[in-house]
């Protein structure tokens, strides 16, 4: 790649703009799966008797079973979130502003 | 692409073809041998049911490493599958190369002894792979040719980074791959116990060597694939088969594992090991290693060079953990379900007088006794036979890996500075393949007494402390030098290991050198923070000429990363 199209891309709004936009959608993204995982580690760390008690009375199935397989669940989900919004969004950014910096 | 697939196609049905005759072959052969056994009391009966689902497997995969053999012209074809596999091939292949026997037999195991708690791993072993979706990925593909440590050495001095990326990497491979060797010994001797420990392992150890040096990466490559489909495919099924036999009612599964299992209610309100004291920091350090872990394997971070581009690196990513994720719940059900069927069973259980959850055979059986509970010998055979494949394909990617992490890095890079030519540095890689084979099949034996457990702990640690976070800082942190990287690095790699020797696993439970010095197993919470906080102040304390450079080169790293221009192309469809 050459340095003047590195340097053309750079001076180019719409790819500062792209970075920022993404970034946030990503670390968000990101920061969504820790805020729920480390949250259920944390439970197990210092609330165990909250994950342990049994969704109804008269069954033996934990709580934390539920909220475990649910943050397998949502994961998998924000994985097809983010793909979706980077198929949508984001590549049809990237391709123009390679079209425009190659010009 | 099409006359590549018809090829496929056909060879695919020869192999079936084969494999066919293949079976009457064995079923004679084996008819021949049984009177024999028969004869001698003592030795069970054999296992042909596994045998010949092994031989099938076998030759499937060796007709697909003549195919990938005749397919494998250049460093791009042996290194990334000349980076024609698709989003969808490369999500299979993925999962194929991180499901590994210890996350299927040992999630189960884990969930046959402690019930709830191995759940923990499940959750853990899978949200690593969001954050490498959002993080890594597609800038991995974008920046990358071979090798991880391509990424975190691209602004940064060639020498010390490549060098320390290979360390890292090969230190990790290296472990896992006893702990695979091991596994695989234990598991095939105990299956078919007329093959000994040291055979077993050395089968497996000639063909991955087989598979790689000749079929590279694309052999590597459909290997996983076929495994995936079949561990997705066994592990369904007998899911399928617990339920079942539970009038599908999760309500009743639970309730019969809670009766069974000796611990009764336990099973139920255990969030650490049953027995075990509850310890906090243990829980959290545990759950940094298994998410950040597998975001630092180099035989996974690896896989990404082998797509056509960075889409394909992230949709890639969805399939391989909506894979992952499913197969991970299922081995959920599994363990409960050999709670039920597997527990209190005197056809599995070693001596029901003393335990009725210790099981012949060993810690990693429940899977397979409840295939066998479930379909016969002939389910047996077939879980047995999907356990084998699994071994081999995750062998075949981590040799790969770390014959890349010497061909590519300490060779072309590091020794050669460069001006290797691609036919040497290929070379270079087959005979690394060799040799890393052997000393896998050496390894393997050597340590087959030894408990392995701590070996997940090993490569898991070093990997989220090493790896991870000196990967991310290049990709993200404009700041990093050389002396970051660097130091960060082998703060990452001997903390680890060392705070490992002198934690329970190793200096208790392996040395015998009573109490542990560092009472922790895991010891990802003290030695990542230190990581980042050793490269943070490495690198601004750095006023050299050179980091100003590798800083003022970020910009166009991060061009290339986010838009991909400049980065190696793909094959064309």
């Amino acid at each position: 790649m050459s340095e003047l199209i590195t340097a053309k891309i750079l001076k180019n709004p719409k790819y500062m703009q792209l970075v920022k936009q993404r970034d946030t959608f990503a670390w968000t993204l990101a920061a969504i799966v820790c805020v729920m995982y480390f949250g259920f580690i944390l439970m197990i760390a210092f609330a165990p008797g909250f994950l342990t008690q049994p969704i109804a009375a008269d069954s033996v199935i934990p709580l934390g079973m539920l909220l475990g397989v649910g943050v397998i669940v949502v994961s998998c989900i924000l994985t097809g979130v983010y793909v979706y919004r980077a198929n949508q969004t984001f590549d049809p950014i990237v391709n123009e502003i390679v079209r425009e910096a190659s010009k | 692409m099409k006359p590549v697939k018809n090829a496929f196609r056909a060879m695919l049905a020869f192999a079936a073809l084969l494999s066919a005759n293949l079976v009457h072959a064995a079923e004679s052969a084996v008819a021949a041998v049984v009177p024999t056994v028969i004869v001698a009391p003592a030795e069970p009966p054999l296992n042909w049911h596994a045998i010949v689902m092994f031989l099938i497997f076998v030759a499937i995969t060796l007709v697909i490493t003549y195919w990938a053999a005749t397919r494998t012209k250049n460093a791009t074809d042996f290194y990334a599958a000349g980076r024609g596999i698709t989003g969808l091939q490369n999500g299979m292949a993925i999962a194929g190369d991180y499901m590994s026997a210890a996350s299927f037999l040992g999630i189960a195991a884990l969930v046959y002894m402690n019930g709830f708690y191995g759940l923990i791993f499940s959750v853990g072993w899978l949200v690593g792979w969001p954050i490498i979706l959002f993080l890594i990925a597609e800038r991995l593909r974008n920046l990358g040719k071979y090798t991880y440590g391509d990424v975190v050495s691209f602004r940064l001095s060639q020498g010390p980074v490549r060098t320390m990326a290979a360390i890292g990497s090969l230190i990790v491979v290296i472990w896992y791959l006893i702990g695979q060797a091991v596994g695989a010994g234990q598991l095939l001797h105990t299956l078919v116990p007329q093959m000994s420990y040291q055979l077993s392992i050395v089968i497996v150890g000639a063909l991955i060597i087989t598979y790689v040096t000749f079929g590279g990466m694309k052999a590597t490559t459909w290997v996983q694939i076929i495994k995936a489909g079949l561990l997705l495919g066994g592990a369904t099924l007998m899911a399928i088969g617990v339920m079942a036999h539970e009038g599908f009612s999760f309500a009743k599964l639970f309730n019969d594992a809670v009766a069974a299992h000796p611990k009764h209610l336990e099973i139920m309100k255990s969030v650490v090991p049953i027995g075990a004291k509850a310890n906090p920091i243990e829980s959290i350090s545990l759950g940094l290693t298994l998410m950040f872990g597998t975001a630092g394997l180099p035989h996974i971070l690896m896989r990404f060079f082998t797509v056509t581009d960075s889409k394909a690196a992230r949709k890639s990513v969805l399939y391989g953990t909506c894979f992952i994720g499913f197969f991970y719940i299922l081995t959920f059900i599994i363990g409960f379900g050999a709670i039920v069927l597997v527990a209190n069973n005197p056809e599995y259980v070693a001596d029901i007088s003393k335990s009725v959850l210790n099981l012949k055979g060993g810690g990693s059986m429940p899977a397979v006794y409840l295939s066998h509970a479930l379909g016969g010998n002939l389910f047996l055979g077939f879980i047995a036979a999907v356990a084998f494949a699994t071994i081999l394909a995750v062998v075949s990617g981590l040799t790969l890996a770390g014959a890349s992490a010497l061909s590519h890095d300490i060779y072309a890079r590091v020794i050669m500075k460069g001006k290797a030519t691609e036919k040497q540095e290929v070379w270079v890689s087959k005979m690394s393949v060799i040799g890393l084979g052997i000393l896998a099949i050496f390894l393997g034996i050597a340590f087959e007494k030894q408990n392995v457990a701590y070996i997940v702990a090993l490569t898991f640690s070093i990997a989220a402390c090493t790896n991870f976070p000196i990967l991310v800082l290049s990709i993200f942190w404009r700041g990093l030098t050389t002396r970051g990287a660097v130091l960060g690095g082998y703060t990452g790699i001997f903390g680890s290991i060392g705070l490992l020797i002198i934690g329970p696993t190793v200096w208790t439970k392996v040395l015998n050198m009573g109490p542990a010095i560092f009472p922790y197993d895991f010891p990802t919470f003290v030695v990542l923070p230190a990581v980042l906080v050793v490269a943070y102040i490495a690198s601004v304390t750095d006023s050299s000429e050179s980091g100003k450079k590798e800083q003022a080169a970020y910009d166009a790293q991060m061009v290339r990363a986010e838009t991909g221009l400049g980065s190696e192309v793909g094959a064309s469809h």
